[in-house]
């Protein structure tokens, strides 16, 4: 069949519902106008660690308006099966909320208020006295002692260390981070008899939140329904089904009225996951002319005492360089916390902040550019798994990057620039981020009169999927973006896969762009049999469709508009599923790279560190909207700013607490923060990845900022700090 | 939020006898309603004094200042008499808080800002300020923000006000009034320190309201400034900061006010510098001589110790942007 022309593919489009956010008439999880709703709000526990002792309702009931608390004591038995399979939870035994006096974390949930109103239910919330037999919680991933490791051998890299002429021996820290989305988290849940309909803010309304209900509460999935069709962020804090979800279905069972549960931005830091904190051994062996001869990689990651989260944080030290000898020991170290989760470029972040930490370190000790560096072990192959790079232009970025960023210029000595009280400095680090994609269908309907309509069961949390899969259908389909209109974050949609891992373009947009060809395809095999279309008798192969029209490609004389085609042979539509499957087995190693080059000022009498400019160079294929994408890598910029620089959650020790959870005292970065970010995508596109050739960006671009920071302010001030953030009192 | 009872009155008069009777102003409230809806506060009954004529900047016949306790943060920080004479206020209000927050929050709250101190506003913490008696979560936890001058056992938490700063470098004055009568305390008399009962963080008497700050004159020709050190560059309490106002003539420094902010208990004035600064030559030796005694009699903390040195290096910069020549 003819290829269509693209058109709205590759174009810097609007968001299609720009303007529904800009004026404030999107719904999110709490805004949808539900009726007779009943108000939650969480009561959450004060101790980190040991049992429920009592809890005394009667202040808290006597408020006027309240209609109940639910707690341990009262609340009825659930079925709570053991996580399906596919299920995102980790290993282990997750949270069972109000089943037992059991508390494992500062903040667990130990009660629900629900009361006629938001003001009445938070009031009463602080008078239920909750009493407990406390226990001291172990919370230092610095003490605390880990889990079997898992493991990853190639070839003997103890054994090559020893005789390696550079041997580099570095511990790095990273702390916990908090997604913090604009939007908190919040769910709305009424049942219709027997049947449970959830609004809820969630990345993935149907293996996750739906098939997690549907197990908490011993339903089927058909009985189980959920709608998200607007996030504010996430960036993976609702690639879950969290305990809250399901206290707001077990409370509106209880009251048999709607229920909408809305957290605090306090109970975020503890009701929802994070980036788990990292202790970080790396030992590294090279060649004088800085070829890596081995790696040993000693990982702990804290974890929960009844999930084991794991991330693919042992990927980048196996793939990005070639490295003969690799030896990973990756331990989590189960800490009465609750369970951490996947935070954008989950595992990459962490792994490559020290991947390329140490490459620097290692450039500096034996005297080369550390762009030069990268390049001596570029592998022709991905080292892990022998297989061929689908496509692999690591260095073209670096190369495109040095130009455009001036790397030439640069003074190798560290200090050696100074501009005021500012010494200045440059860095550089590498990104990369597995092409990852899942199974996906998109249902495709083209009307009578000429528009089109898409369903699929994604949710978009703000890279603007909506848009890009407008953009996929349209050209697809041959009509103008604004004839196509895409429906969202709903379980009764066609299935999806989560809204995360940089999967959806992948995946989602590949169901689409078949849904669409399918359609067109069957239009134009209508037409060619439709003897008073202008294309009867064609060969339906040779029809291609622009502005509505079917014609010819190589004569657009002869078209047809799928209005009237569709009108005159009394077909109200022309429908078909799209659909994804990923090959079974890869033949290619796929992954999205990137380069990352950033100038920083130190004032070090001070302490302070100053971002002033920074570029992203990246590999990441086809690229749908240069506007959303350079979006997407704004916020990863601006992400890995704060993981650099400012983002730490912080545990008091002695009782488990986090006592920096409020935006106030959990740094983001703010405006004053951000200097000009340059994002730069490479022209092209990686079709052994998937039908439409995208690799996926919105991980990538978070990955390899705060490395480039880091080696950035080694470079301007001669000091290299291996804990993030770097903040003042490491500088001064 | 515990619920309460609002009152809007419309002169002193009803706001003082409304307060007579029990209850709590409330002005901007940017303060106050962020710690009502913790709990952390729970007056029983509010009155709002915002209709109150508390809004003029005027200038006093002595060459100084009288700023309205219901001025806005925005409004001081744009009004050309304090951009003009006083820029350590104006750049102390412009480095605080938010645009929206500095709109509503006016000169009287901003005095009376309370403390940061996360335990502070944590009900499940131990607090003495908050609940007196229940010890200091804070001295043994975690106090990377907190202070290191003026300390106590009980209480260690700093005060977050970056106009308070200014204020204590230029001696300014607090009116007050009750139904007994007007009165005036010094800003560095008014605010108290936490010694044994850091619930009593100032010298406000039961029902008794303030009506305007005022600053004195500075001899002139005065340079001033200020200078807050923070992680991020906006929107951030300071770790350490300088209010620094220097008189020189023919080349000499004749007149010195110093004071930081973010280090202590209360608004910390610098005496010890000011008399190091006082009849020297600017000089970069000047700045490090009279900065180098700046945190005499600090006792830092388990996560605070860098501030001793940061606070000795703020005031040492600040008087090199505020003086060199």
């Amino acid at each position: 069949m003819s290829t269509q022309p693209e058109v709205a593919v590759g174009r810097p489009h609007e968001r299609v519902d720009g303007r529904l956010k800009v004026t404030g008439r999107a719904t999110y999880a709490a805004d949808h106008a539900i009726d007779d709703v009943v108000f939650a709000v969480l009561v959450d526990s004060s101790i980190g660690r040991g049992r429920i002792s009592s809890i005394d309702t009667a202040a808290a009931e006597e408020e006027p308006g309240v209609l109940g608390v639910l707690g341990h004591h009262n609340a009825p038995t659930l079925p709570y099966e053991d996580n399906a399979d596919g299920s995102y939870n980790p290993p282990g035994r997750r949270l069972r909320v109000f089943q037992d006096d059991q508390v494992h974390f500062f903040g667990q949930p130990v009660a629900v208020v629900l009361a006629e109103s938001l003001e009445a239910a938070q009031h009463a919330a602080h008078l239920v006295e909750v009493t407990y037999h406390v226990e001291r919680p172990s919370t230092d991933l610095s003490t605390a002692i880990g889990a079997e490791p898992v493991t990853y051998v190639r070839g003997d890299a103890e054994a090559a260390l020893d005789p390696a002429p550079v041997r580099l021996d570095l511990t790095y820290g990273l702390a916990r981070n908090h997604h913090n989305p604009m939007e908190p988290h919040a769910t709305i849940a009424r049942w219709d008899r027997g049947r449970l309909t959830v609004w809820d803010k969630t990345q993935w309304v149907g293996d996750g939140t739906q098939r997690e209900l549907a197990t908490v509460f011993g339903l089927s999935t058909d009985d189980v329904h959920i709608v998200s069709p607007c996030i504010g962020g996430a960036f993976g804090s609702a690639l879950r089904c969290w305990p809250h979800v399901a206290v707001a279905a077990l409370a509106a069972r209880e009251t048999g009225r709607a229920v909408k549960l809305v957290m605090a931005r306090r109970q975020l830091y503890f009701g929802v996951g994070y980036r788990p904190a990292y202790e970080y051994r790396l030992r590294l062996g090279a060649h004088r002319d800085g070829r890596l001869i081995g790696a040993l990689h000693d990982i702990r990651a804290e974890t929960s005492s009844y999930e084991t989260f794991t991330e693919e944080v042992m990927v980048p030290g196996q793939m990005l360089y070639r490295t003969p000898a690799v030896h990973q020991v990756y331990r989590t170290v189960p800490l009465d916390v609750n369970t951490p989760t996947y935070m954008r470029g989950p595992g990459y972040v962490s792994a490559v902040h020290v991947l390329e930490t140490a490459l620097d370190e290692l450039a500096h000790e034996i005297g080369i550019d550390p762009i030069e560096l990268r390049a001596r072990n570029e592998p022709v192959a991905d080292p892990a798994t022998g297989l061929p790079f689908s496509t692999r232009r690591l260095q073209e970025c670096f190369t495109i990057g040095a130009r455009v960023f001036g790397w030439a210029d640069r003074d190798p000595e560290p200090g050696s620039t100074r501009d005021g009280d500012q010494l200045v400095g440059t860095g550089v680090a590498a990104a990369v981020y597995n092409t990852a994609r899942t199974g996906a269908r998109a249902a495709v309907r083209v009307r009578a009169d000429g528009t089109a309509v898409i369903q699929t069961a994604t949710t978009d949390m703000g890279p603007g999927t909506a848009t890009a899969l407008t953009q996929v259908a349209a050209d697809e389909l041959g009509l103008d973006m604004h004839d196509v209109t895409v429906h969202l974050g709903d379980s009764d949609l066609p299935q999806a896969p989560p809204h995360g891992a940089s999967t959806t373009m992948a995946s989602v947009g590949s169901a689409v762009h078949d849904g669409a060809h399918r359609v067109r395809r069957s239009a134009a095999e209508l037409a060619v049999g439709d003897p008073c279309s202008p294309l009867h008798g064609a060969d339906p192969t040779d029809v291609v469709a622009t502005g509505g029209r079917l014609h010819l490609a190589r004569d657009p004389r002869r078209n047809d508009s799928y209005q009237a085609l569709l009108t005159r042979n009394g077909r109200a539509w022309l429908e078909a599923t799209g659909l994804y499957t990923p090959p079974a087995e890869e033949t290619r190693s796929m992954h999205a790279y990137g380069a990352i080059f950033v100038e920083v000022g130190v004032d070090h009498r001070l302490g302070l560190i100053r971002i002033r400019r920074m570029l992203g160079v990246y590999d990441a294929g086809r690229i749908i909207n240069p506007r959303l994408a350079e979006s997407q890598a704004i916020g990863g910029m601006v992400g890995g700013i704060g993981t650099a620089l400012l983002e730490h959650t912080v545990t008091d020790h002695r009782d488990g607490r986090i006592v920096n959870p409020n935006l106030a005292d959990y740094l983001v970065p703010v405006n004053a923060d951000v200097p000009n970010l340059t994002a730069i995508f490479l022209d092209g596109r990686d079709d052994h990845a998937d039908p439409i050739g995208v690799k996926g960006i919105g991980e990538v671009v978070q990955i390899g900022i705060a490395p480039a920071i880091a080696n950035a302010v080694f470079h301007a001030t001669g000091r290299r700090v291996r804990t993030l953030p770097i903040t003042i009192e490491a500088m001064i | 939020m515990q619920p309460f009872d609002y009152l809007k009155v419309g002169s002193q008069a009803a706001a003082l006898e409304a307060a007579r009777r029990g209850g709590r102003f409330i002005a901007g409230g940017t303060c106050l309603v962020d710690l009502m809806r913790e709990e952390v506060e729970r007056p029983a009954t509010l009155i709002d004094i915002s209709a109150l004529q508390m809004r003029e900047i005027v200038a006093t016949g002595r060459g100084g200042l009288r700023i309205g306790a219901l001025v806005t943060m925005a409004a001081a920080a744009a009004d050309p008499h304090i951009r003009t004479s006083y820029p350590l206020i104006s750049e102390a209000l412009e480095l605080s808080a938010s645009a929206q927050l500095r709109n509503m929050a006016t000169i009287g709250g901003n005095v009376l800002q309370r403390t940061r101190c996360t335990y502070f506003r944590d009900l499940s913490a131990a607090c003495n300020k908050r609940a007196p008696g229940s010890g200091c979560a804070a001295r043994e936890g975690y106090n990377r923000s907190h202070a290191i001058l003026g300390t106590s056992a009980e209480c260690v938490a700093t005060h977050p006000s970056d106009l308070a700063v200014a204020l204590a470098a230029l001696d300014a004055v607090i009116h007050l009034v009750s139904g007994s009568g007007s009165r005036r305390v010094a800003i560095t008399d008014f605010l108290i320190r936490p010694g044994s009962a850091p619930e009593r963080e100032h010298a406000l008497r039961d029902a008794e309201l303030i009506t305007a700050v005022e600053v004195p004159a500075l001899p002139r020709p005065v340079r001033s400034g200020y200078l807050k050190v923070r992680d991020r560059q906006s929107y951030e309490f300071a770790l350490a900061s300088a209010a620094v106002a220097l008189a020189t003539r023919d080349g000499v420094i004749r007149a010195a006010r110093v004071a930081a902010g973010g280090v202590g208990t209360v608004p910390w004035r610098l005496h010890a510098v000011e008399q190091r600064l006082v009849g020297g030559w600017p000089s970069a030796q000047l700045w490090r001589f009279a900065a180098e005694c700046a945190a005499d009699g600090a006792e830092p903390l388990r996560h605070n110790a860098f501030k001793v040195d940061l606070l000795r290096r703020t005031v040492e910069r600040q008087l090199r942007i505020v003086g060199q020549p």
